[in-house]
């Protein structure tokens, strides 16, 4: 199986990536990151003390974690009602300097928190999962992108992609969208995009549907993926390790509800169920 | 101006909604004009992507329209004229997209003309011809989403106007054909222009099916919507000076149609 293959490679990658993941944490915390709470002492184990919506505002990627962590929350909460954004991060910060009611903000990297942290309207943000860049190729592989089986897997990005390959990738306005070029730029492909999508899932999506022949995406959008694509590890995927943070609002309309959704993600069970969903985590 | 006649003026209960309304409607573009950051706009505007997306836009918004006319006029006349049977459902079937979210209308495209596509994976395997993510695709998706409108202008100018010149020429020996070209094309002129600029118009704010069905590259499918949606989460400012040129584009676009009304209602 070529998908067998791919998850091999991505394998190989992982403890680089786990190390990149564990030094990103540790800079963070020597940087003088205040706030870094144990990871594993959710707020409200006692259950049925919160109440009112919470609003979540969450990069594309964490689409079905963040589900499936809120379902949790509400089954201890029954008085509680989630509602979540998922988009671009970018987007995300910009609607929140504009306003926008909500509680909690989980980035896809660090770049759009600073620029909330800067303007003092988020608190304590905190890593809580990382992530990487992998190659999405749907499984008929319409651009015979991936490899004849028997051969060697191509370590390179430059190797798998070539002119004729329409590959699609995150805008450079949004996180995943810088990632892709960093990762281009070390492979020396700057010029191999097609088109240019806001958020991750919209390349994912393009992906499934087979109109590209490969798309940058997310390591964690593998289990949000299912059948019908194949994913591929490669090199440069190492240059553009990001680390997600995650923090309260500091004017939540609901901060008790903000507190006990961020401290879950922190706990174990948030860290497993991130773990679970491809997610590098601590 | 129009004349006053009596009983024009306007009832006391309606002039509080009727103001908020206009205050509802106007402000944001006041806001948006009133905001731009005036110093800078030449500079922004000199940006390589702004001329880029704004010539784009134009242009593929100018070839939707051309392609509406040619499809779209023929359209009407069948609507409005022929006795075929099931023309009110036809009339329903092609102007669902009027109501169509213009993003579902991007997914209905993929469907069809993707490279996975109904009719699109015969064109891949036969011709080599792969339509999302190019220009063609541009076009393609604001002609789907824009053609409606001048199919619904022009069959409203095609019922109004008078049957009995159509009648007479047809009478004195003319042929359908000629009829419809040296009677009727004539007669619904204004209505097709009408028609047409609206069409241009919604083809040039087309953002939806759009960014789903042709993707996002500068150059190539980037148009100023999408252009001014990407830069309001980089450089609001730049964002602001996008909308303004789009505001202008509209407005004189209105202006140009209301021209229109007022030369129809003269003649």
């Amino acid at each position: 199986m070529r998908a067998d293959r791919g998850i091999r490679a991505r394998v190989t990658t992982m403890s680089a990536q786990r190390r990149a993941a564990i030094l990103g944490t540790a800079a963070l915390v020597l940087a003088g990151c205040s706030g870094a709470a144990s990871s594993d002492a959710p707020g409200s184990s006692s259950g049925g003390e919160l109440s009112g919506t919470l609003t979540v505002f969450a990069a594309a990627s964490l689409t079905d974690v963040f589900t499936q962590l809120g379902d949790d929350l509400v089954a201890d909460e029954p008085g509680l009602d989630i509602r979540f954004n998922f988009a671009g991060s970018t987007a995300l910060a910009a609607q929140i300097e504009q306003g926008a009611p909500a509680d909690v903000f989980a980035s896809a990297d660090e770049v759009q928190m600073a620029r909330l942290t800067g303007a003092g309207l988020v608190e304590e943000p905190q890593v809580f999962a990382g992530n990487s860049l992998v190659l999405a190729v749907p499984t008929e592989d319409p651009g015979d992108v991936a490899v004849p089986p028997g051969e060697r897997a191509p370590s390179s990005l430059a190797e798998i992609i070539d002119e004729g390959t329409t590959l699609a990738v995150c805008a450079p306005e949004v996180p995943c969208g810088r990632a892709a070029a960093e990762v281009l730029d070390a492979a020396g492909l700057s010029d191999a995009p097609d088109t240019y999508e806001d958020d991750v899932r919209a390349v994912l999506t393009k992906v499934q549907l087979g109109e590209v022949d490969a798309g940058l995406v997310y390591h964690s959008d593998l289990t949000a993926a299912g059948d019908g694509v194949d994913f591929y590890g490669f090199d440069e995927a190492v240059v553009t390790f990001n680390d997600y943070p995650v923090a309260r609002l500091a004017d939540a309309p609901n901060p008790d509800a903000a507190r006990a959704f961020v401290d879950l993600v922190l706990s174990s069970e948030g860290q497993e169920a991130l773990l679970r969903a491809g997610f590098v985590v601590r | 101006m129009s004349r006053v006649r009596p009983g024009s003026r306007i009832p006391a209960p309606l002039l509080v909604p009727a103001a908020l309304g206009v205050a509802f409607l106007v402000l944001p573009l006041v806001g948006l004009v009133v905001r731009a950051p005036w110093s800078s706009v030449g500079e922004q505007l000199a940006g390589p992507g702004v001329v880029q997306a704004l010539r784009l836009s134009l242009v593929s918004a100018t070839l939707a329209t051309l392609l509406s006319l040619v499809l779209g006029v023929p359209l009407a006349w069948v609507l409005a004229r022929s006795r075929i049977r099931g023309r009110s459902v036809l009339r329903a079937l092609v102007t669902v997209p009027l109501v169509l979210p213009p993003v579902v209308g991007g997914v209905a495209l993929f469907l069809v003309l993707g490279r996975q596509g109904i009719i699109g994976s015969w064109l891949d395997d036969a011709f080599g011809i792969t339509i999302p993510f190019t220009t063609t695709a541009v076009v393609i998706a604001e002609t789907f989403v824009a053609m409606p409108f001048l199919v619904v202008s022009v069959e409203g100018a095609l019922r109004a106007a008078d049957a009995r010149f159509e009648d007479v020429a047809a009478t004195l020996g003319a042929d359908r054909w000629t009829t419809f070209r040296r009677v009727t094309l004539p007669l619904v002129a204004p209505g097709v222009a009408a028609g047409a600029v609206l069409c241009w118009a919604r083809a040039l704010g087309e953002f939806g099916a759009t960014i789903t069905f042709a993707g996002n590259f500068p150059g190539t499918t980037q148009t100023m919507p999408i252009a001014v949606y990407l830069a309001l989460q980089r450089e609001p400012e730049a964002a602001i000076v996008l909308s303004l040129v789009l505001l202008a584009v509209s407005l004189a676009t209105l202006l140009l149609l209301r021209d229109r009304w007022l030369g129809r209602v003269g003649s």
